[in-house]
Order: C-alpha cells, then sequence, then structure tokens
C-alpha cells in the first residue's frame, strides 16, 4: 500500500475524496475498523450517507456492540460530535461524512485526534474544498473494476503512483451468474411465462 | 458518642440569596416588608445597612436595596434539606432548631480519617450549597449547641474536658430565659458559678428544669434526639434573587441543586437515573426540561456538563423567577470504589459519560448502535439500538455477500428493454440469490438479488420482485 508505512496513519486526519458512493470506500476501512472492535475500541460513524449495513459489516469482522452511529442533524453538530468522540479516547476509529466544514473547525478535529492517536477519517465528495492541514489526503475513484487510490497528499511529501485495488474481485468470483441463467432481457420474458 | 452542632446563622437572608449573584438584599423579621431589618448581605452592610433598622432608613441609605419578608416555611424547607444532605456523613443526624443540626460523627470518624477532615468536608460542601455556618463539637447534643449558640468553635472530643468547658459559658445559654435573668441575679453569670450553688436550692428557686438542662450537657442525664430519615426521592426548589435567562446564571442555580441532591443520593444509596428540571416564569408559566441518563450518576460535575448541552439547546421563552430539581427516576448505586483493573472499569465509565453527552446535546433519537436480527428480509435483519446495547449475538450474518451500504428504502430502477438502469444500463455480475420469506405478516417477498455494475463502475445490489410485473429496485451499495 502506497500509504506511508504501509498502514492507516493514526493520530492524523486523513481526507478521503470519493469520485462517488459505493466505489470501495468504507470497504478500504474494514480491516482496520474490525481490528479495532475487537480490541474493543469503538468505531463511530457520523452522517454517513446510507445506513450502514449491520450483517456486512459483522461478515467483515466488526464488532457490532462497538459500532456507535450519530446522525447531527447540522454540519456543526457533526463537527461538534466528531471532535467530543475523538478527544474521549473511546473511539478507535472516528469516520464522517462532511462536506461543508469551516478550516477552523477542521483544525480541532486535526488536534483532537492527534491527542489521542485515533484513526480519523473524514470522507468528502468532488466538490468539498480540501484542508490544507490533512496530513494524508486520497483520492478513490474506479476504473476497469478495480478501486484506484491515489495519493494527493502525504506528510514527508512524494506523491507515490495511484493504487489499484481489486476490492470486489473475490466477491464477484466467488457468486458468478450460472451459465445457465439468461440475461436479464430473457429472464423478465421467463418471468412473464410462469 | 460525638456531636457536631451546625448552626445557620443566616439561613433566613441565604434562602432568598443562594440561587444567585444579587445586589444588596435585606429580610425583615416578620412577613412583611414593613418591619425591622433581621438580617442583610455583605453589599448592604457596606452601605451602612444594619441588622434593626426599619426598611425606611435601610432604603435611605442604599436606595437600590431589595427587602423581603421573612419566609419561615422555605426556611423550614431548607433546613430539611440540609439535613438530607448532611445524611451522607453520618445516619444519624437530628434537626434541633430552626436553623440548628445535629450531627453524630463519632461514629463516621475512621471513615473520614478523624475530626478535621470531616469538619473541612462539612464546611466546603456547606460552601457549595451556599449557607454560611458555625460549628462545634462536643461529646453531648446540648453541650455542642451551647458552643455553637455563643459562637465558640469548640472540638472537645473527650467528656472529661466538658465540664471544664462548659464552666466557662454564660447563664443566656439555658432555654428558660427567666431562669437566666434570676441566676444573673444571683451573681451567677456562668455556668460554673451556677453549679457552685447548691441544688436543693437552686432546684426550689429555679425549678427541676433548668437543672436537668445543665445535667443534660453534662451527659448525666440522657438526651434522646429524633433521628431525621431523609424522604426517598430527592426535589428541591430555588428561588432566583434576580430573573435569570443566561445559561450562566442558570447553571450557577442548578450547581446549588445539585449539590444537594448529589448529598442526598450519597446518603441514600442511590444515582439519578431521570432528572427533571422544572424553570419558573413569571405568570405561572413553565418550561419542563428532563434530563435522562445512560448509567446512573451522582457526580455533579457530569450532571452538570449533561445539563449545560441541554441548556445551550433550550431557548427560554422568558427569564426564570425559580428553579425546581424533581429525581423522578433513581437507582442504587455502589459507593465508589478504586477499580482492580486501572482500566477497564474507568474506560466504560468514561464512554458512558461521553454517550450522555452526546444524547444531550445532539437527542436520543441521534445516536444509536447497531445490532442483528434474525430475519431473512435483507432490509429486516438490522435493528438500531441502544448504543453499547450488550446483546449476545441472536442471529449470525446470512450466508451471501452484503453490501456496506443499505439505501433506507429500496429505489425503484427504470428499464430500458428489460435492463435496469442506474446512471446507465446495469451489468449483471453475480447472483441470483433467492430469498424468498415473510410469508407469515403482511411483508411477503420473494426477489431474486443480483450484484451489478453500473457505467460508472459502482457496484449495486438489486434485486428483481417475482409477480405480475417483475420490477427492479436498488437496495445497497457495495462500498
Amino acid at each position: 500500500m502506497a500509504l506511508p508505512g504501509g498502514v492507516w496513519p493514526v493520530g492524523v486526519l486523513t481526507e478521503i475524496y470519493v469520485e462517488r458512493p459505493g466505489i470501495g470506500e468504507l470497504q478500504l476501512l474494514m480491516p482496520a475498523a474490525a481490528r479495532l472492535t475487537q480490541q474493543a475500541r469503538w468505531l463511530a460513524m457520523i452522517a454517513p450517507p446510507y445506513v450502514p449495513y449491520a450483517p456486512a459489516l459483522a461478515a467483515r469482522g466488526v464488532q457490532l456492540q462497538q459500532v456507535l452511529l450519530l446522525r447531527p442533524e447540522s454540519p456543526d453538530e457533526q463537527a461538534w460530535a466528531c471532535e467530543q468522540l475523538l478527544n474521549s479516547g473511546q473511539c478507535g476509529a472516528v469516520l464522517i461524512w462532511l462536506n461543508q466544514a469551516q478550516e477552523r473547525t477542521l483544525r480541532r478535529l486535526q488536534h483532537a485526534a492527534e491527542r489521542n492517536g485515533t484513526l480519523a477519517i473524514l470522507y468528502r465528495s468532488r466538490g468539498a474544498r480540501p484542508f490544507p492541514a490533512a496530513a494524508l489526503r486520497l483520492h478513490v475513484g474506479k476504473s476497469d473494476g478495480h478501486t484506484v487510490i491515489n495519493v494527493l497528499k502525504r506528510r514527508g511529501g512524494g506523491t507515490p503512483p495511484p493504487v489499484r485495488l481489486d476490492l470486489h474481485g473475490a466477491l464477484t468470483r466467488r457468486m458468478s451468474i450460472p451459465p445457465w441463467l439468461p440475461m436479464p432481457t430473457a429472464a423478465s420474458r421467463l418471468q412473464t411465462a410462469h | 458518642m460525638l456531636w457536631l452542632a451546625l448552626h445557620l446563622p443566616h439561613l433566613a437572608l441565604e434562602v432568598h440569596a443562594r440561587g444567585g449573584i444579587s445586589g444588596p438584599l435585606a429580610v425583615t423579621e416578620n412577613a412583611t416588608t414593613k418591619g425591622r431589618l433581621l438580617l442583610c448581605d455583605a453589599t448592604a452592610h457596606a452601605c451602612g445597612v444594619r441588622p434593626g433598622m426599619t426598611a425606611a432608613s435601610a432604603w435611605a441609605l442604599c436606595a437600590n436595596l431589595k427587602i423581603m419578608p421573612r419566609a419561615p416555611l422555605a426556611e423550614c424547607h431548607a433546613l430539611e434539606r440540609i439535613a438530607a444532605w448532611a445524611c451522607q456523613f453520618t445516619s444519624q443526624v437530628s434537626i434541633a432548631g430552626a436553623a440548628e443540626l445535629l450531627l453524630e460523627i463519632g461514629g463516621s470518624l475512621a471513615l473520614f480519617g478523624g475530626i478535621a477532615p470531616i469538619r473541612t468536608k462539612i464546611g466546603h460542601g456547606l460552601q457549595q450549597l451556599g449557607y454560611s455556618y458555625r460549628m462545634a463539637c462536643a461529646p453531648t447534643p446540648l453541650a455542642a449547641q451551647w458552643f455553637v449558640r455563643t459562637g465558640i468553635s469548640a472540638c472537645l472530643d473527650h467528656p472529661e474536658n466538658l465540664s471544664r468547658a462548659l464552666n466557662g459559658l454564660p447563664v443566656q445559654v439555658l432555654q428558660s430565659t427567666e431562669a437566666a435573668l434570676a441566676l444573673e441575679r444571683f451573681g451567677s453569670r456562668t455556668i460554673g458559678d451556677c453549679r457552685q450553688l447548691p441544688r436543693d436550692g437552686l432546684a426550689q428557686r429555679l425549678g427541676q428544669e433548668a437543672l436537668d438542662e445543665i445535667d443534660r450537657a453534662l451527659g448525666k442525664l440522657p438526651d434522646p434526639r429524633p433521628l431525621f430519615k431523609p424522604p426517598r426521592i430527592f426535589s428541591s426548589t430555588l428561588t432566583l434573587p434576580a430573573p435569570a435567562e443566561h445559561a450562566a446564571a442558570l447553571l450557577f442555580a442548578a450547581r446549588r441543586l445539585y449539590a444537594e441532591m448529589c448529598g442526598h443520593l450519597v446518603a441514600t444509596g442511590q444515582g439519578a437515573q431521570r432528572l427533571e428540571f422544572t424553570f419558573y416564569h413569571e405568570r405561572r408559566q413553565r418550561t419542563r426540561l428532563a434530563l435522562n441518563l445512560v448509567a446512573a450518576s451522582r457526580d455533579p460535575e457530569h450532571l452538570l456538563a449533561l445539563l449545560r448541552e441541554r441548556l445551550a439547546a433550550l431557548q427560554l421563552t422568558q427569564p426564570a423567577t425559580a428553579i425546581r430539581l424533581v429525581c423522578t427516576q433513581q437507582q442504587a448505586l455502589a459507593a465508589e470504589n478504586q477499580p482492580l483493573l486501572p482500566n477497564s472499569r474507568t474506560r466504560t465509565e468514561a464512554g458512558i459519560r461521553l454517550l450522555e453527552k452526546l444524547q444531550a446535546r445532539l437527542g436520543t433519537a441521534a445516536i444509536c448502535g447497531l445490532r442483528l436480527f434474525a430475519d431473512h428480509r435483507p432490509e429486516q435483519a438490522w435493528r438500531a439500538c441502544a448504543p453499547e446495547e450488550r446483546t449476545a449475538p441472536s442471529a449470525s450474518p446470512a450466508p451471501g455477500e452484503r453490501p456496506l451500504w443499505l439505501l433506507q428504502c429500496p429505489r425503484a430502477l427504470h428499464e430500458q428493454g428489460a435492463v435496469p438502469h442506474c446512471d446507465g444500463p446495469l451489468t449483471l455480475l453475480a447472483g441470483p440469490e433467492r430469498i424468498e420469506t415473510g410469508w407469515w405478516d403482511d411483508h411477503a417477498v420473494v426477489r431474486d438479488y443480483f450484484i451489478a455494475r453500473n457505467q460508472a463502475q459502482a457496484l449495486l445490489w438489486i434485486y428483481r420482485e417475482h409477480g405480475m410485473r417483475a420490477r427492479w429496485f436498488l437496495q445497497g451499495f457495495f462500498s
């Protein structure tokens, strides 16, 4: 992995730009999240765009009783909750989906993450303004069925070449469409024939 | 036995003043504002106002002086609450007079580490409650009361020293003023002088009561005192000296109420689970605020932090004139012990506090945990639950691949030539997984699930409903 040291950095705010939801941005975090929850640390998700699906989390080894889902109404409250969670030292990882935030707010989150060595991930959509002090900024996109991670910025300088990950390869390989099943057009016709 | 007598010399004034920081304030002797002043606070004293003045002359000296009528009922309630608060130091508390309490602390010395620490603790606690005090210790309750009334901060822990110390007290400490006057006429000014006189003659002239009183103080006669029993439920009202709407002023008053409540809870071995604040406004209007706690607590600082968050969100329409705090639900809570393994317990406690703080500000609905639910319908296979709910995993995860993102409700996809579209036509990658269940209730489902890829290369979890008209739905994203 092109991340510094090959692991997710803790104690810094990592900014992840997601091209669009559903391309593996959460899957990336799952091994780390599973390990942290197994150590009885909390995994907090603040204002995720969809429902984190409990059976899928459990299947990836996440201890569900350590998962905390927060949906504060305003961006200010979201940032406040995030700061509280980071400050407490209870959380192993805090994942926040926050697009509108002032730089000052993000700096506070950065400090809070530093204090307790928490894995802090700030998910942002394409239009959001980059946070200049982020220790690590990634861009997650997709091409040819592979998740492509671009390191836009990292501490220590230098931008390594993009990394291509086959996050869902196993998934599609394991359950491919059986050859006898007709494609949707035919299938629907088959269905109506019943 | 070792009795500690507490005297609250400014109780009549402090029941009005302790809810906040106020301007010059004085209390009259009777229930109207016309009579003479009984007590005044430091600000008024600095202006030259003295107890005993008439209201008119006090106003002449200090124009913005606020004069309150004395409120005997409020004083009585206040004393009862102090008594309940004091039950955390000993199980034997007795209300001894209009502004006097007696605490038997002989049995608590080992717990608190001696007389000096317990006195410091009580004194510090009373300051937090907003009362000024005098205290004295003696082996008999009456002797302790006499010392505290004469303003001697005695601390006699041995009966042998008692007789000598009592000899020095003036005869005015006796309950009967006639007896005291008569003794002065004999030339006996102190209790010691009085004890020199022959008992029979004294009994004839003064009556047996005065002699019995001295004997009780010396411990020669028994002196049983009625025990105060703290009420089961804590409830207290605090009048604010001036109407307040700012959080800082309300928190100041709440701190007083919390100090009272937490002492009461320690005394009864309980922790607060649910609290209710009522803010009284003018014209009989009121605002209620309930605090629910994840775990019972009696830590005033923690409770105050919760209230601070709630007050920040609460908009009082009018200034509050009084605050009432009721502990509507409480739970037995063991005394604090040092944990054997430092990390485990303190960490869960800190976690609970954090959750309470978040809930106080964001609302209970904004925070939840996740758990599995034994149902094969994907949208039913999970439930939101209370955070950190400790339930044994009741269901094992479904066998098939499940997406990390689930849509709140499935979105119907439009079709072109029977090919589902979502940002362009979808390519099926894997499937089908047949889920046919729920026939026992009204939400029966028969679905074939597929993993599909759209043109933007996102992996979708879609299904086709069986039935008269087969339709495609998007239910999740493999994130």
